[in-house]
């Protein structure tokens, strides 16, 4: 049986000092307009924060200097993303490209990718997309249909994949394809792709969203050319680079902090003097949110220390966000509104929107039931 | 894991594989006192683990101690080691001398007040105290309370004072306690002590939920891999697998909120840490519970499996020194009155 030892870690004197830093700066820009920090961080687009980010050196912390990161520690990475979320700043931009792309294509890379790539991103002006889902691949990630097939000095894509956020505007992203026909271990035979968006004979559509927001697209490959060298960790390594991404995608602190504003503003609401459920309900929250901090932190202290916590990645998104759709569900029972349509600053805005966005936190990333798969077998019990 | 911790490990599962098998926990139940298993502890100086080095201390950490207080709850273990260590620390933070023996405290429940009284003879208390933990079972307990608007704690003997006895629904004595002008042994003034005397129990309690959801996780497991129902181990089940990844979501964060709370409380118990905690795992306690029973089916109903040495611990620790409801709510009316912007800054510790 796999043992979940979330091992305490003590943050280093450095990550303190930068979260002071990191917590100024996000004060300074709210103040001068930049953004309100109502709005779903991880999920908002803004170039010109992701810039002022990369300037800042908040982008491939952790990356070596000569691919333009700032070696930083996995831990010092923590909290400035933890800073970042909790702040409300629009991150979006950047996020897939610094939390996933950017270190599988470090660890994975070709030194062209690795020197073409990764430098722009750890300038804030370079972003990622996910090409994992396709329309009859979503949790069943080994169904992949998207073809590559060999060329002259590369490869040649064809397929679609879905609910790839962003892609409208980011600059690239990391498909999995098939690169040989399915044999009896339905994970052999596939490989990740470094591709570039800007070239023709890339389709990119909008997928509108429950809320009539703009944030999935359908991508569509014609026979689009990638050269050999934008290929992740080699061919038909693709299962494996798709399984070390999730890690990183799974554990952060985006997967229980998404609703965090909402519980800040419903403290605000309820005000000073609470009666005693909201008081209840309010402890309850902050006694979840403290321990998932400290179980998120120590995943930080596991991939710090060079290791691959798969299953404690999943555990942690998993009560993470169940714990981020239970807040609208109990504070639109504390606080007498009703949500509203609109991407706003009032409350009745900000419970509307976060209502609408719940279903997807436990679906985006790996839904639940195939979280709990993946824990269970953790657990020795398939 | 430290190498410490690794010895400590070894030494008192050894100590309760020994001398707490399932006949020593029946006869507690009857009203028994284990008195093998206890002085193998003391043997050891696990019983005076928690104090520090000076009082008579073992020279362990206090994350150490409460490793092995964790260990004893894993095992079910029924003795009073949770209120010795407690009334130790208590004691050696007024400078009183912590005498040998098992040690209990009081008072546990927030109506019960004791009262404090000093003459030419010495300082005596005099009230009713309602479920004392092993109030029948132990010589002396550390008692707290006011005098002349300070906090105090004395140590007294308890020979006589209980009236009745109650028992938890683990089995374990809850006694009521009545003290006529009994004199003190030792008195001396300690700030806060009431309030201090209730976190430091809420700490305590949250450790040994820890070490009970543990045990209940790794029984449901091995059940779940065991038993065969339609020609194949109910683990193979999708339905039983989620509900265990479940259940060790609750056992992960109970791991989790534990050591964050003891790690805060090495000299005192932090209050932040320890509401979050006995508010977490309380909650845990009562899921967790819930699924493990789920899983086991009716066996997990009888008196034979042994998973209600863990689920009946876990039912009653949740209820004592503060229910979740207690915790959160102070959590949550502490929070509010700072106001939103100061929740971050109190999560991140700064």
């Amino acid at each position: 049986m796999h043992e979940f030892r979330f091992e305490p870690v003590q943050l280093p004197a450095a990550a303190e000092a930068l979260r002071g830093e990191v917590r100024a700066f996000i004060a300074e820009e709210v103040a001068k307009g930049a953004f309100t920090p109502r709005r779903n961080s991880w999920s908002s687009f803004d170039p010109d924060f992701s810039r002022n980010c990369g300037e800042r050196g908040y982008i491939g912390m952790r990356w070596p200097k000569e691919y333009g990161g700032h070696e930083r520690s996995a831990l010092e990475r923590y909290v400035v993303t933890e800073e970042m979320l909790a702040g409300g700043a629009p991150v979006g931009a950047h996020w897939v490209a610094d939390r996933q792309s950017g270190h599988q294509i470090l660890r994975y890379g070709s030194d062209r990718a690795k020197r073409t790539i990764l430098p722009k991103i750890a300038a804030g002006v370079c972003f990622f997309s996910i090409g994992m889902s396709e329309p009859d691949s979503g949790s069943d990630l080994a169904a992949v249909r998207t073809r590559a097939t060999q060329v002259e000095g590369g490869w040649k894509i064809s397929g679609t994949k879905v609910w790839t956020s962003g892609a409208h505007r980011t600059n690239y992203l990391i498909a999995l394809a098939r690169t040989s026909p399915k044999e009896e271990d339905r994970h052999a035979g596939m490989t990740e792709f470094i591709v570039d968006l800007s070239h023709p004979g890339v389709t990119v559509r909008p997928i509108y969203n429950l809320y009539g927001g703009h944030d999935f697209n359908e991508v569509v490959f014609d026979e689009y050319f990638v050269a050999d060298d934008m290929i992740l960790g080699g061919v038909g390594m693709g299962w494996k680079m798709v399984t070390g991404e999730l890690a990183f995608e799974r554990s952060g602190p985006d997967r229980f902090l998404s609703t965090y504003q909402l519980l800040l503003e419903s403290i605000r609401a309820i005000g000073a003097n609470p009666d005693a459920r909201s008081a209840n309900e309010i402890g309850r929250f902050v006694a979840h949110l403290a321990t998932l901090r400290r179980m998120s932190t120590s995943v930080a202290g596991m991939l710090e220390r060079g290791a691959q916590p798969i299953v404690e990645a999943a555990l942690v998104k998993d009560i993470g966000t169940a714990f981020e759709r239970e807040i609208p569900e109990t504070f639109r029972q504390l606080i007498p509104t009703e949500p509203t349509l609109g991407d706003g600053a009032s409350y009745p805005e900000l419970l509307g929107m976060t209502i609408l966005r719940a279903p997807g936190f436990t679906i985006r990333g790996g839904t639940r039931e195939i979280l709990r798969g993946m824990i269970a077998r953790g657990l020795g019990l398939r | 894991m430290s190498e410490i911790r690794d010895d400590l490990l070894k030494t008192v599962d050894r100590i309760f594989d020994e001398h707490c098998p399932k006949s020593v926990r029946e006869s507690a139940e009857a009203g028994e006192w284990p008195a093998t298993l206890w002085q193998a502890l003391e043997e050891v100086g696990v019983t005076r683990a928690a104090l520090p080095e000076e009082a008579g201390g073992s020279g362990i950490e206090f994350e150490d101690a409460m490793f092995a207080l964790r260990r004893s709850a894993y095992h079910g273990a029924p003795i009073p080691l949770a209120e010795t260590m407690l009334a130790g620390r208590l004691l050696a933070a007024a400078g009183i001398a912590v005498p040998d023996g098992g040690l209990t405290v009081a008072p546990v429940q927030r109506n019960d007040r004791l009262t404090f009284a000093k003459d030419a003879a010495g300082a005596t208390i005099a009230g009713v105290v309602h479920r004392v933990p092993w109030g029948n079972a132990c010589v002396h307990a550390l008692v707290a309370g006011e005098f002349e608007g300070k906090g105090v704690v004395g140590l007294a003997a308890i020979a006589g004072a209980a009236q009745s006895v109650e028992k938890n629904l683990a089995g374990e004595p809850r006694a009521l306690l009545k003290f006529e002008r009994t004199p003190l042994i030792a008195f001396a003034p300690l700030d806060g002590a009431l309030a201090r005397l209730e976190a430091e129990g809420a700490l305590y309690r949250s450790v040994q939920m820890a070490g009970a959801l543990e045990r209940t996780l790794e029984y449901s497991l091995q059940y779940a891999n065991e038993r065969v129902q339609f020609g194949r181990p109910i683990a193979k089940f999708q339905a039983i697998q989620h509900m265990l990844a479940i259940l060790a979501g609750q056992v992960a964060a109970s791991s989790a909120a534990a050591d964050a709370a003891v790690e805060e409380s090495r000299v005192s118990p932090d209050e932040f840490s320890v509401s979050v905690a006995k508010s977490r795992i309380g909650e845990a306690a009562g899921k967790g519970a819930e699924i493990a029973h789920q899983v086991h089916g009716a066996m997990g109903y009888t008196r034979e499996h042994n998973l209600h040495y863990s689920t009946r611990r876990l039912w009653s620790w949740r209820d004592e020194f503060g229910n979740e409801t207690f915790w959160q709510t102070r959590l949550g009316r502490i929070i509010a009155s700072k106001g939103a912007d100061a929740l971050w800054p109190m999560l991140a510790g700064r």
